[in-house]
């Protein structure tokens, strides 16, 4: 066991390295080296201060959680340096499986080595009988050699199916050893015991014998180098991870692998580099291609403040960052974790399959044994020999394989192209019922819309400037809360308009605000609220509003001591393509409905703007999650799509929830569906996906199901009553071998998939 | 003829008992041994593994099968799945767990176990 071999001899030394996170001057060398000399077994501890590296020579094996502890109970952070990265671990499975693959085609060389002629001479017309002892002799050398080739190309089925049936299971190679088995043994007491059997029935099989091991090990091998392709996606993640940064300490840059970078150091990224872990821009502003997260094609600018994404590419400019999140935490790692988990999930249409493998392998035994009873009975002379091929060509054509790796497969290649258009998907459930998908709701803030409001108009109707009007008005929305006082705000601060301070505020629920600025008195609200403190509107006036409220803008007035001084409109942008996004997902059959806490003018304003014809607007954020039941009452698969905050018991209750991103800063726990860019267009891709990968299951499965129901009973002779043939237990290796290699490659072609253009 | 036919008669009762109706043997307990299970051949090893309920645990897997398969082992009740590197041990943690059994397996369910948690 393991634990056993990790175990050191007494004069080897082991050495680890241990990051220090938090040692921020020289003098903590000293203090961490001495920590840990003083754990026994410890030989030496040496710091590298520059690295923030301290290597550890070892005369016994500790644990480096053991070290991680004296580091810490000093106050310092420590984490594992040999913790391997997703890099190394692709490339060590991928050596792993080359090496597999190797010894497979090596196997199935040596198989087909002697099958083949063999096989050849039989076609030929070759005499493969036992009727004299110069045959006898000849076959025994066959059968020997057959034998060695059993030991050296297929040991791995024999001790694969002896360690599974003492341990009461059974699996492909219980059926490859038991079938190959049968015909070898067969075989060999014809070639001992001629006499024991009738002459009709002095065949032998052993050109089957070697011809199924070399197939079937072709047929593996085939399929490893498939698979490879499967992880196509995955591989490109982890791709996008740079190997090196940049980092800033005592003022001095040093290269380091991004294993070493510590949260709060500082990253310098330059043209053209790929961004090392997550940060927050600290000097220089530049653009980001962020694409191959988000796949939003357009670079985005960066400047001091924003955020940036391990995995994207500086464009432009120099920047420098401060790190928030390394090595797991990058929302790269977090991504490449998830569609990882996700690739492996099985969706509820395999568990039919899974049930089905868990009987299968068994269940062929019985028909084998079945179908060589029947033969015994009621068949032609010589009923021994028939009864062996058909026994044996049951066991091997019969594949437990093709059932078991058509799910995965197809989800493995699904998930992964998902994630490549920016779509994450939670699992393999998510991923299934987004395909039946008939209803889909949309949050209008932030999800049809920017989520940004901005003030589009100030109308003033006294001799003030416009800049003076919003000023005001920022100074006395200065103390609300509310996302439109918000976007006057910040109006005034784009254009530097100074705030002045604000006396007896209060807030009117449902109607505004009001407040004395420099001993003026001001209302800032809607109709209600300056109808209420008597400030005469004109007709002329109100219609203006309401034109306002028509282009989907909330307009709001501003009195000053109580005369009706300015008409300011805020509007929260619809996204470019919010349209084209929504009139894909109706043009796929789907019930688009928009919900919005918002009024019921402006609502309908971005309804009718964006095409969706069914909306309720002031809905609370509660009642989001009745709407959706009262849709499912109804007998909609429904999907939901929100922010992923205010919406959580929304996205919750439906069948699958969307969390729509702002960029590469996902909320990844949140949702079923993780849309990383913000375009709509992102669902319709998500539900393309799906239905794609669906299709290309129940391909699998029906051709898994199908090649079974039909290969045994021909296997077990059904057709020879009727056409006097009987299935070669040869046809039915190349058949079971290459059946797996269907489906692996049918779930291949799903690489190939691209949602509509948009 | 009888002789051969009572004879498979008793074959396929015995593939039946053995694979359907044989119950297994107990689990191997992890609160009293040091184990890694040992992933080769188409079968874990030990396959039926007693657990502690409600607390955390890690469980070490060995892999040495280098088939694809065997490179991934799922729990599926808690949403995990792990690579397993090849000839090196390598330590899943598992959440704290309520009683009652739960499956592990490799993603085409060639590879078979089950935690006991009691």
């Amino acid at each position: 066991m393991s634990h056993s071999t990790n175990k050191l001899r007494a004069t080897e030394l082991l050495t680890l390295e241990l990051l220090i996170e938090g040692a921020g001057c020289a003098s903590c060398v000293g203090k961490i080296e001495t920590v840990l000399k003083e754990i026994i077994g410890v030989k030496n501890a040496e710091m590298n201060f520059a690295l923030r590296t301290v290597s550890i020579t070892m005369q016994q094996d500790i644990s480096p959680q053991q070290l991680i502890k004296a580091v810490e109970s000093i106050g310092y952070n420590a984490k594992s340096a040999q913790d391997t990265s997703d890099e190394e671990l692709l490339n060590e499975k991928e050596a792993a499986e080359n090496k597999y693959y190797k010894k497979l085609m090596l196997q199935t060389w040596i198989g087909l080595g002697l099958g083949a002629p063999l096989m050849l001479y039989s076609l030929l017309g070759g005499p493969m009988t036992v009727n004299s002892n110069l045959e006898r002799g000849v076959w025994l050398v066959v059968g020997l050699l057959c034998a060695a080739i059993m030991y050296f190309a297929g040991k791995h089925f024999y001790i694969g199916a002896y360690k599974s049936l003492v341990n009461h299971s059974a699996n492909m190679d219980t059926l490859i050893a038991l079938g190959t088995g049968t015909a070898w043994l067969y075989s060999m007491i014809v070639v001992i015991f001629p006499l024991a059997l009738p002459e009709m029935a002095r065949h032998v099989y052993f050109e089957a014998t070697a011809m199924i091991i070399g197939l079937i090990n072709l047929g593996l091998a085939l399929e490893v180098k498939a698979r490879g392709r499967t992880s196509e996606a995955i591989k490109r993640l982890i791709g996008l991870q740079a190997k090196t940064a940049r980092v800033i300490r005592d003022a001095k840059e040093l290269d380091i692998t991004i294993e070493q970078v510590l949260l709060n150091d500082e990253v310098r990224v330059r043209p053209g580099e790929r961004v090392p872990v997550d940060g927050t821009v600290i000097e220089g502003s530049s653009t980001i291609d962020e694409s191959m997260l988000t796949g939003e094609p357009m670079p985005v600018k960066k400047e001091v403040g924003d955020k940036v994404a391990a995995g994207t590419i500086n464009k432009s400019g120099a920047i420098i960052f401060n790190a928030t999140r390394v090595g797991k935490d990058t929302a790269l790692a977090q991504i490449i974790s998830m569609v990882k988990r996700a690739q492996n999930s099985k969706p509820p249409i395999g568990r039919l399959a899974d049930v089905i493998s868990a009987y299968f392998v068994p269940v062929i035994m019985i028909v084998s044994i079945s179908s060589a009873l029947i033969w015994l009975n009621f068949g032609p002379e010589p009923t021994v020999a028939f009864a062996v091929i058909s026994a044996t060509t049951v066991l091997i054509i019969a594949c437990p394989c093709a059932l078991g790796l058509a799910t995965p497969m197809s989800v493995m290649v699904g998930i992964g192209k998902a994630a490549e258009a920016g779509v994450l998907i939670r699992n393999g459930e998510a991923l299934q019922t987004s395909s039946k998908i008939t209803a889909m709701v949309l949050d209008k803030t932030g999800t049809i819309t920017l989520g940004a409001p901005k003030v589009t108009d100030v109308l003033v109707f006294n001799n003030m400037k416009d800049n003076t009007i919003l000023s005001l008005v920022a100074s006395l929305e200065a103390g609300s809360e509310h996302p439109l006082a918000q976007a006057i705000v910040d109006s005034a601060k784009e254009q530097e308009l100074p705030l002045d301070k604000v006396e007896f505020f209060n807030a009117i629920v449902g109607q505004g605000v009001q407040g004395t600025v420099s001993g003026e008195k001001l209302y800032f609200g809607n109709e209600k609220l300056m109808v209420e403190q008597g400030i005469p509107l004109t007709q002329a006036i109100i219609e203006r509003a309401q034109v306002m409220a028509g282009e989907a803008k909330t307009p709001m007035y501003f009195a000053l001591n109580n005369e009706l001084a300015a008409l300011i409109a805020v509007s929260d942008p619809i996204k470019e393509d919010s349209i084209s996004a929504i009139k894909r997902l109706q043009a796929n059959g789907i019930r688009v409905v928009m919900l919005t806490g918002d009024n019921q003018a402006t609502a309908k304003a971005v309804a009718d703007k964006v095409g969706i014809s069914e909306f309720y607007a002031e809905v609370l954020p509660e009642d989001k999650s009745s709407k959706i039941a009262e849709l499912q009452v109804q007998g909609e698969v429904v999907g939901m799509t929100g922010d992923g905050i205010n919406d959580a018991p929304a996205l919750a209750l439906a069948n699958v929830g969307f969390a729509i991103g702002t960029g590469t800063d996902v909320a990844i726990e949140s949702a079923d569906i993780t849309l990383m860019r913000g375009s709509l267009h992102g669902l319709a891709d998500a539900i393309a996906v799906s239905k794609a990968t669906l299709r290309n299951i129940k391909q699998n499965l029906f051709g898994a199901f199908i090649y079974n129901a039909a290969g045994v009973p021909f296997a077990a002779g059904i057709l020879y009553p009727f056409f006097g043939v009987l299935l070669s237990p040869v046809i039915a290796g190349a058949a079971m071998a290459f059946s797996s290699l269907t489906v692996v490659s049918n779930a291949n072609r799903l690489r190939f998939f691209k949602p509509q253009e948009h | 003829m009888i002789i051969t036919n009572v004879m498979g008669g008793a074959l396929i009762g015995l593939v039946i008992w053995w694979f359907w109706l044989y119950k297994p043997a107990k689990a191997v307990d992890t609160t009293t041994e040091n184990i890694t299970i040992i992933v080769n051949n188409g079968i874990y090893q030990p396959a039926k593994i007693k657990v502690e309920a409600g607390k955390e645990i890690s469980l070490k897997f060995l892999r040495k099968d280098g088939s694809p398969c065997a490179a991934t082992v799922i729990f599926p009740t808690f949403e995990i799945n792990e690579e397993l590197p090849l000839d090196i041990s390598k330590s899943i943690f598992l959440p704290s767990m309520p009683p009652g059994e739960y499956p592990f397996h490799c993603p085409m369910k060639i590879y078979n176990g089950t935690l006991v948690v009691k």
